[in-house]
């Protein structure tokens, strides 16, 4: 199924991000059991009771290429109480019971050691919406990518600021649901300041595609999602999050803030 | 999984964020570039003479040879490199590579410290800024490296999170490479990796077994049987073997690292004990738990201590083109001692896996056999890592 048939068939995802004026719809993130499973369940329920657009779960993985020390060290976390690909996957089924579309982030490796086709048919039964793989790049999709469409899944792929035209024209292409606008040529985790070049890459990315674009990597604070506001449809909000959470504090007290920054 | 360019049959490929793609084009079309323009081969050339010490040594290793009953091995002495091992073959070419790409910084990942000697001795010759991550346990393994690395200039990264060892320093060295893609060019010190460097880095290796050939040719008249090299990545291997793939006569062995048993979970023989996937931007043979998760490895030979394994060997065993097995730290121990004290050669704990396994082939073709080892690095580095093992046996 090409994205346009997804467009067709009204993505949960595509529908839910587009926001009215300069509304910005947020994304919060929670690891797949940590800093428990039943936390890591109660964390993403709360950020969709709150007004979540949708949330992002995470799938722990021993080798986060694309992830800085506050999500390396969740992962790690949730890896040493034992959470596999498939608790992430019932923890995704629990967050989404709230409403909410919920998007499993995994690299590549967990899903082909659990076979694609198995992890489709999973991820689809367990009433995901999309996944993005932070690790495959538009051009390695079609043997992963081909059994998440026919599941009903959106493919959610990356563009990041080293993205030439072209490679956008491709990405956007192969995507459905959303397009993932990496702010920065960088691992994740919360920055200072939003890329100066950000709003340069947004446009070119907006004149590429009708998908909602939402934006992630360094979003941290309710300054930085003001300043999206108007310029990207939704904002990924990972490492502030479980920065509070190994902090020993409450995350909610913080996505509320980041909620009220985007309406 | 698709064939396209950057595959060895179905092994390979470019699983890396999307950040890294424009890096990795820009790569492969500089290296494709550089690599078919002679004046950079003849400079390569220059360079392999009078900065590495190429072409060199073949070795007639005739005391080991008659310990092992008879059989003739020779050593193709790669420790005889400038910096003790083939590491700065490749090291030195993408260094080289990377000021024809105008990057004036080099990162690279080092598990023994042998390429982090090598990345930074590549760059103290040429003048570039150097930073190299490494393991914390591999940082305590390999202590005079770390000197030697800091001595040329370069900054020492230690690498804390995971299980401090090499799969963790190229982990982080590939994060470093996302945040200053467009200022740096990373020197990936094995044949693994996204494309194009499984292909880069056999195309700088290969210089093993093309003097390798020739030499053998020269001095015997004809081909070894057997030709023997360590495989941890495999960039020493795949150096030697690629000489002599097309020699259907000559049988092709790659020696994993056992560490204390493949079946004791305790070892590193991702081609013996591993299954397909992804590591590091390919696909190759990982060792993985059922769940997909990179597991730990262990060997006492830091350089073999890596749970994947480059894409073209996992396509050459797939072939039965080249034979892969697994020697224990015991017995590597044992091969370094026995080489050392026979023929006054002190090899790298890794290499002492392929000497290990020649006795074997020795024994098995008896005195009119011929075998060829890749000696690919020397074993000063490795002295308190065999008094410790002997202290603990």
């Amino acid at each position: 199924m090409t994205s346009t048939e997804a467009r067709a068939q009204g993505s949960r995802l595509e529908l839910t991000l587009h926001r009215p004026g300069d509304e910005l719809a947020l994304i919060p993130y929670t690891m797949a059991g940590y800093p428990d499973r039943s936390r890591s369940i109660e964390h993403g329920r709360a950020y969709a009771r709150a007004g979540a657009a949708a949330i992002e779960v995470g799938v722990p993985y021993s080798d986060p290429l694309a992830d800085g020390p506050v999500v390396q060290r969740a992962g790690q976390a949730a890896l040493e109480v034992g959470t596999t690909l498939a608790d992430s996957i019932s923890i995704a089924a629990a967050i989404a019971e709230e409403g909410a579309p919920v998007v499993l982030m995994t690299y590549v490796n967990p899903i082909l050691s659990h076979g694609a086709q198995r992890f489709a048919t999973d991820a689809a039964r367990a009433g995901i919406a999309g996944v993005i793989i932070p690790d495959l790049p538009a051009e390695e999709s079609e043997p992963l990518a081909d059994p998440l469409r026919a599941a009903g899944l959106d493919t959610i792929f990356l563009v990041a600021p080293t993205s030439p035209d072209a490679r956008i024209r491709n990405i956007v292409q192969q995507s459905s649901g959303f397009v993932y606008c990496v702010t920065l040529a960088g691992v994740t985790g919360p920055r200072a300041e939003l890329d100066p070049g950000l709003e340069g890459l947004l446009l070119r990315l907006l004149a590429a595609t009708t998908l909602p674009v939402a934006a992630g990597f360094g979003i941290a604070t309710p300054v930085h999602l003001r300043r999206l506001r108007g310029k990207a449809d939704a904002a990924v909000v990972a490492s502030a999050l479980l920065a509070r959470i190994h902090a020993g504090e409450e995350p909610l007290t913080l996505a509320e803030e980041l909620l009220q920054a985007c309406r | 999984m698709p064939t396209q360019t950057g595959r060895f049959g179905p092994y390979g490929g470019q699983y890396v964020p999307e950040t890294l793609m424009a890096a990795l084009a820009e790569l492969e079309s500089a290296w494709v570039e550089a690599w078919s323009d002679a004046a950079f081969q003849l400079e390569l050339r220059a360079q392999q003479h009078a900065f590495i010490g190429r072409p060199t040594p073949l070795y007639s290793a005739d005391r080991l040879s008659e310990e092992f009953g008879g059989a003739r091995l020779h050593l193709k002495r790669e420790d005889l490199c400038h910096t003790g091992a083939h590491k700065l073959n490749n090291a030195l070419g993408q260094v080289m590579l990377a000021r024809r790409m105008g990057k004036a910084r080099i990162i690279a990942e080092t598990g023994a410290g042998q390429h982090g000697v090598a990345a930074a001795t590549a760059c103290a010759r040429f003048g570039l800024e150097c930073v190299v991550f490494m393991g914390r346990e591999d940082m305590r393994r390999q202590s005079v490296n770390v000197r030697r690395m800091r001595l040329l200039g370069a900054e020492v990264r230690e690498v804390t999170l995971g299980t401090g060892t090499l799969k963790d320093a190229t982990s982080e060295a590939i994060r470093d490479w996302v945040a200053n893609v467009a200022s740096t060019h990373y020197v990936i010190g094995s044949a693994v990796g996204p494309h194009p460097y499984p292909e880069l880095v056999r195309e700088l290796q290969r210089v093993i077994g093309d003097e390798a050939r020739d030499q053998y040719l020269a001095a015997e008249g004809r081909l070894p049987d057997i030709v023997i090299a360590c495989v941890g990545g495999g960039s020493n291997a795949i150096g030697m073997f690629t000489a002599f793939v097309g020699d259907q006569d000559v049988r092709l062995v790659g020696v994993e690292a056992a560490g204390r048993g493949v079946e004791t979970g305790l070892h590193a023989a991702s081609l013996t004990g591993g299954r397909p996937g992804v590591l590091h931007g390919s696909y190759s043979y990982v060792l993985q738990t059922e769940d997909g998760q990179v597991k730990p490895t262990h060997s006492i030979s830091a350089g073999l201590d890596y749970p994947g394994v480059g894409p073209e060997h996992a396509f050459l065993r797939d072939l039965e083109r080249v034979e892969y097995t697994a020697v224990t730290d015991a017995e590597a121990v044992a091969a370094f001692k026995l080489c050392t004290r026979l023929e006054g050669i002190i090899p790298a704990l890794e290499p002492s896996h392929a000497l290990a396994r020649a006795r074997g082939f020795a024994e098995e073709l008896g005195p009119s056999g011929r075998i060829l080892i890749c000696l690919s690095g020397r074993g000063d580095k490795d002295l308190d890592s065999v008094e410790e093992f002997d202290d603990q046996h």
